[in-house]
């Protein structure tokens, strides 16, 4: 959020003004006093598009600061409620630019883009005028040196009197997305204020969980509100969920295969409308991974099948590395472990290594709520027609 | 003949005596493939047995290169320490080195993928990938060796499951080789680096390109099919049915504003003359038929 992303660029001297963060109108109030003047009252959300959303206003007291605040805080913005605002002082804008730095995966290196004609409106201007976005490919084995910060602001004829602030500013953001292990460093808008000065307004820093183990100290920006509890619940179980709308719950391993199940489900599910009349829709994406053991299944089925919009549930594991003996035994042992709780259809396709075992083995439990079938394709559709019954 | 990786390959592991390490050398050496040592700077001198064959454990992989010849790494050497272990692999000019590790922060890949390309002798494989097997010759990673057989289908593929999934129901056809080329946004080898490859095996008749949501990979492999392939290619792309801004699994697989969806790379390649199957066995079936059909 723009609150944490300017405290990465602070501990990098990048010219910032922090503001408050304020999570009740009181708050916010204090804020404005505490700052003088009129402020700026901006809702904190992962999202573009604050502003047209009406989550950025100004107020030029404190009691009009509280109820911008008031206004603000609770409401939605692309799906996201709003649970803090930032309180900053008014800033004199001159111009505004645009600037970043990202991992460019076309490329397999880094790239720069920054922009001096207009920022918020970046992409409109990439569209409409794509000479005036310039775009600066990084070598990810030379960086960005103070001669490589001239390069850059020269190309995007950042204006004389501002262009050595801009070299400053350009390397001391690079060395936010080195330092910080970030995928995405963005300032927009780099405002050129009053008098000359520069200074990154706002902005955006997208970290890299990977390197988590060398940077304690991003624990504090680990997005925990976000959200979906059944995501935050099997976030804490260390599983690759992710909460979609649908009645089918999709559990199986490798995130291809998966992501592929989605979609089989999807297109089976066309023939089987619910009574709003739309197909029957996978209802998450998890990938419990190669292991497939028995807690891993039972943590996946929990997580699942205590989804209220769930209606069956598809197991689709391909057996590589796991045999299919293997994972079916998990399966008949997790729904030993949730007893009563699994309560809901399960069809289940098992293929790859030691596959006639894995079925003998579901055979033999014969657990009541288990349908099993041979094909991802024919599953897909047992699972939407269930769903839909 | 296949790509990449063949019989005579002579591979190290690097990171052998860790869990992972170990279980698949084990696996390796089972399928047949010629493992001649691994690489623990802590662990030098010592020699580890799997089920019967000793293999020797070296101080760096300069020193194995020295004394065994090896031409592969596969690493599986931790996160934190993937880097090192990569660019000490490139240093001992090692042709391909084989990157099996999950997790590796994305600027280390971007720097040892950046080293590998500067070198001019070493190809990474990876990171976060299932690694590359020629079936009958050599398996280099954790694909499981005993799902296929060899014959004359090439694939490409960033999942690996999926990958398990299309060579499973193509085993009676067989294949020359897989690659999983890996999810993460870096990677050290395209899908165009290894539709090249394919395009100049002799032994490769037809090949599979498996792609998913994220970035444009797939866009801009169907450009080079469309202008450089002569061999047929039948493909398949998951997650027609992700949401935007969430990323499924595999950290690069994410659909981003209007770019990187499925929609986008099955259209892509369509038009590149490319069959797209609907699910995996709609995509074995297209390669089924077309290799019948050859």
């Amino acid at each position: 959020m723009e609150y944490q992303a300017k405290q990465l660029f602070a501990r990098h001297d990048v010219p910032v003004t922090l503001g408050i963060v304020a999570t009740t109108p009181d708050e916010a109030r204090a804020a404005a006093e505490q700052l003088g003047g009129r402020v700026v009252v901006k809702a904190q959300v992962k999202a573009g598009g604050r502003g047209k959303a009406g989550g950025v206003k100004l107020a030029d007291d404190p009691d009009a600061a509280a109820a911008r605040a008031d206004d603000i805080l609770g409401m939605q913005i692309k799906g996201l409620t709003v649970e803090r605002v930032l309180v900053t002082p008014t800033a004199d804008i001159a111009e505004e630019y645009y600037f970043s730095f990202l991992v460019d995966r076309a490329n397999r290196a880094y790239l720069c883009i920054a922009s001096v004609s207009g920022g918020v409106e970046i992409e409109e201007v990439a569209r409409t005028d794509p000479d005036a976005v310039t775009k600066v490919s990084i070598d990810p084995g030379t960086g960005v040196d103070e001669a490589m910060a001239r390069e850059i602001v020269a190309l995007a004829k950042f204006p004389d009197e501002v262009a050595e602030q801009a070299v400053d500013m350009v390397q001391q953001l690079w060395e936010v997305f080195i330092e910080e292990d970030a995928s995405l460093v963005e300032v927009n808008p780099l405002a050129r204020l009053a008098g000359d000065k520069l200074e990154a307004l706002d902005g955006k820093v997208t970290i890299d969980g990977n390197a988590d183990f060398r940077h304690e100290d991003h624990a504090e920006f680990e997005d925990t509100s976000a959200g979906d509890p059944l995501e935050a619940h099997a976030k804490e179980k260390d599983l690759n969920y992710v909460k979609l709308d649908g009645s089918v719950g999709i559990i199986g391993n490798g995130a291809g295969l998966v992501m592929s199940t989605l979609d089989v489900v999807a297109y089976a599910g066309e023939d089987f409308p619910g009574e709003d009349g739309r197909g029957q829709a996978p209802a998450n994406f998890l990938d419990i991974g190669g292991g497939a053991s028995a807690q891993v299944m039972a943590d996946g089925l929990h997580i699942v099948l205590s989804d209220p919009q769930v209606r069956t549930v598809f197991v689709n594991v391909f057996g590589g590395i796991t045999a299919c003996d293997e994972v079916a035994n998990g399966i008949v042992n997790a729904l030993e472990l949730l007893g009563d709780e699994a309560d809901k259809p399960l069809v289940v396709r098992l293929d790859g290594n030691n596959v006639e075992e894995g079925q003998r083995i579901l055979e033999e439990a014969n657990h009541p709520l288990v349908t099993r079938v041979d094909t991802m394709d024919g599953a897909a559709r047992r699972a939407a027609e269930l769903a839909a019954s | 003949m296949s790509i990449f990786l063949n019989a005579g390959s002579k591979v190290i592991v690097q990171g052998m005596t860790g869990s992972e390490g170990s279980k698949h050398t084990r696996r390796m050496l089972a399928a047949g493939t010629d493992v001649v040592g691994g690489v623990n700077a802590r662990k030098a001198g010592q020699s580890v047995d799997f089920d019967g064959i000793s293999r020797t454990v070296f101080g760096s992989v300069e020193e194995a290169v020295k004394e065994t010849g090896a031409d592969v790494s596969v690493v599986f050497v931790p996160p934190a320490f993937a880097k090192d272990a990569v660019l000490e692999a490139v240093d001992a000019e090692m042709p391909l080195v084989v990157v099996i590790t999950e997790g590796i922060p994305v600027h280390d890949t971007a720097g040892f993928v950046a080293a590998a390309q500067a070198s001019g002798s070493t190809r990474v494989v990876g990171p976060n990938c299932p690694g590359v097997i020629t079936p009958g010759e050599s398996n280099a990673g954790i694909i499981p060796a005993d799902i296929t057989g060899s014959g004359r289908i090439g694939l490409v593929s960033k999942s690996g499951t999926l990958t398990y999934q299309l060579m499973y129901e193509l085993r009676d056809i067989g294949f020359s080789t897989c690659v999983g080329i890996g999810g993460d946004p870096i990677i050290g080898s395209t899908h165009i680096d290894c539709l090249r490859a394919f395009q100049a095996d002799p032994d490769t008749d037809a090949v599979i390109m498996v792609g998913e949501i994220g970035g444009d990979a797939e866009e801009r492999a169907a450009e080079f099919i469309a202008a450089e392939m002569t061999k047929p290619v039948v493909g398949y792309v998951a997650g027609f049915t992700a949401p935007e801004g969430k990323t499924m699994g595999h950290a690069g697989a994410i659909v981003s504003g209007s770019s990187g969806t499925a929609e986008a790379k099955k259209t892509a390649l369509e038009a590149a003359g490319v069959r797209v199957g609907k699910t995996p066995s709609e995509t074995a079936r297209v390669m089924r038929e077309l290799v019948e059909s050859l």
